[in-house]
């Protein structure tokens, strides 16, 4: 316990520490140059750290991750294309379908949930108590969220109690068998989804409720006034105008189901045909030790995630963030 | 439809028939909402309330019933808290989350300084990286970072998790306070470099002072992070002595060791912190998610 609190103390000296020991000497330094010299020196003094840092966590492992890719388990050898091929051969089929499914249906179904809570919001006078009732899961752990919706998904045999409480539910309303949601591979995985959009609701509706109240009032007034009823008005002044931002929530949960760990890992660890990507890889790292594997998911995560990463940078580029 | 009858329909009680439909749309609205609401905060209630039930209790009935037979006991935080390692847990989160906060702020403001308030080449190229950066799917940096910590020897200490969290993170930070430092009007740095301030005073005395608001919300964003992420502890802390609650949590799931009912306190106190924070300062983080997305 001591260990801990002094690294405690260590990070919280450390964190100005190092910033301040690289900007004032470094001001210090370019002082003695002209004063054109000085400004062209200057914001790269200040931007050090942080090249530093993003340099050794992200551009650094991109690349080595990259060369990793062609090189066998212990990265001691180049191995060509092998650990590609196997990436794409009869064992990953099953993990990438997964990641498809995931990729298609949890984007979807938050974007649609989050637009008719954002719409309804809208126009209810108690909106910021009720919003804060959708933004509570997304202030938990995914592991919390996984441990909630295990015990909500809890089976127990036909005739027994059910102590879970879809089943309960679910019994009690339609007289049938309970479902093992965990299980049962015709909806396991979507029970899987549900618990990430249970949990990533409240962001989306943040972001959509701020579109909605952009919408400039006219516009739909002079909708109503023309006699457009709700669903036209919504059809065609509300979707086009909020067109952009249901974009940007639609590709941040796509990137969000390339990722997915978590939820998988506490609640299946990948059984019964729920396995994804991200678990694999834990899987190649840690149980097989396999350098060469897990990097090829790594760099296979990345291709699928580029065109975003392009689609955001050109967004900025062209959208005036400058 | 009779002459008589369209006549009827079209007349007086048209008023009243469309004031009754918007009041029925009302009400559906209301419901709408309330159902939302409802299950929403569901499990949520469920959580809470099997805290305090028995693992007897637990075992028999749903937790709903602790409605009908109220019957609360608190073994399970006390068992949570002593018998499997959740106390020294919460422990480990504080210390993996604080310095990395602070780091956070600190890297992403002196980073969002440079790019805001200085003229250089290269300097759009750079900002650009960082929106792209902001989206890599942190698997990336798995490998390589582990064989860079194991041969400099600091796995098992919070360094490596401190670095990496910041370093996922600061990309975003410095996207999130890029637009507010530039907004920051010239005259006010102006008048401070006539008056002879150097840049770290200017910083320091005028831009942080400035932007505590957005500082706040970038802070608790990157609180929520670190705190909930479960990958990266894992890796670089194992499931020891120095798990924090994420990584403890999780192992106590997939063990079952302690049963579920201490298993759900353990949950409940790894989630508290968070939940209060999301509460009390809502207006910081809806800033901070709504200045964080990447708009059309």
């Amino acid at each position: 316990m001591t260990s801990q609190i002094l690294q405690l103390v260590l990070g919280l000296l450390a964190m100005p520490a190092v910033v301040l020991a690289i900007i004032l000497p470094g001001e210090l330094a370019i002082r003695r140059f002209p004063q054109k010299r000085q400004s062209s020196l200057r914001p790269w003094i200040w931007l050090s750290p942080v090249l530093a840092l993003v340099g050794l966590v992200i551009a650094y492992p991109l690349a080595a991750s990259i060369v990793f890719s062609f090189r066998d388990a212990t990265a001691s050898k180049w191995v060509g294309f092998n650990n590609f091929v196997w990436a794409f051969g009869s064992a990953m089929r099953p993990v990438l379908v997964n990641n498809v499914l995931w990729i298609v249906v949890f984007p979807l179904l938050t974007a649609v949930l989050a637009l008719a809570a954002a719409i309804m919001l809208d126009r209810v006078k108690y909106e910021r108590i009720a919003r804060t009732f959708l933004i509570l899961p997304t202030a938990m752990s995914f592991v919390a969220g996984a441990v909630i919706w295990k015990m909500m998904y809890t089976y127990e045999p036909p005739m027994q109690p059910q102590t879970g409480t879809l089943n309960a539910i679910w019994t009690a309303v339609t007289g049938r068998m309970p479902i093992a949601w965990l299980i049962d591979r015709n909806v396991n995985n979507y029970a899987l989804i549900f618990v990430a959009v249970w949990m990533s609701i409240g962001v989306a509706t943040l972001i959509l409720s701020a579109g909605v109240k952009n919408i400039p009032r006219e516009l739909v007034e002079a909708a109503r006034i023309d006699g457009a009823g709700e669903w036209s008005i919504f059809r065609f002044v509300t979707l086009p105008s909020l067109w952009p931002t249901i974009l940007v929530v639609l590709t941040t949960q796509a990137i969000f189901s390339l990722k997915v760990f978590d939820i998988v890992y506490v609640m299946t660890n990948g059984s019964f045909g729920t396995d994804v990507i991200a678990n694999r890889m834990y899987t190649e790292l840690f149980v097989k030790q396999n350098l060469g594997t897990a990097s090829a998911i790594a760099v296979l995560l990345l291709i699928l995630a580029s065109p975003v990463i392009f689609m955001n940078i050109k967004q900025i580029k062209s959208g005036g963030g400058e | 439809m009779s002459a008589i009858e369209s006549h009827r329909a079209m007349s007086a009680p048209m008023q009243s028939t469309s004031r009754l439909g918007t009041r029925l749309k009302g009400a559906a609205l209301h419901t709408a909402v309330f159902l939302l609401c409802l299950v929403w905060f569901t499990p949520v209630l469920s959580l809470f309330v099997t805290t305090f039930r028995s693992e007897s209790d637990s075992s028999r009935t749903g937790w709903w019933h602790a409605f009908i037979e109220w019957r609360p006991v608190l073994s399970n935080y006390v068992e949570a808290m002593y018998l499997t390692g959740v106390g020294r847990s919460v422990v480990n989160s504080i210390v993996l989350t604080v310095p990395t906060v602070l780091g956070t702020v600190l890297f992403s403001a002196i980073g969002a300084f440079a790019l805001a308030r200085m003229r250089f080449r290269g300097r759009i190229a750079l900002f650009l990286a960082m929106v792209g950066f902001q989206v890599l799917p942190p698997q990336l940096v798995l490998v390589p970072m582990l064989k860079f910590f194991l041969a400099l020897g600091l796995t098992g200490t919070f360094i490596p998790v401190w670095i990496i969290e910041m370093g996922l993170t600061v990309p975003f930070g410095i996207f999130l306070l890029y637009g507010f430092f530039a907004s920051i009007p010239s005259d006010l740095v102006e008048a401070a470099r006539i008056d002879g301030a150097s840049e770290p005073r200017i910083f320091f005395q005028i831009i942080l002072p400035l932007s505590g608001a957005v500082l706040a919300s970038l802070a608790i964003l990157q609180f929520m992070i670190a705190w909930n992420h479960l990958l990266i502890p894992l890796i670089f802390l194992g499931s020891g002595s120095l798990s924090p609650l994420t990584v403890q949590v999780a192992s106590l799931a997939q063990t079952n060791a302690g049963g579920l009912n201490t298993l759900t306190a353990a949950t409940f106190i790894s989630v508290i912190v968070p939940l209060v924070l999301i509460v009390t300062l809502q207006k910081y983080f809806v800033r901070g998610v709504l200045g964080g997305a990447v708009k059309g």
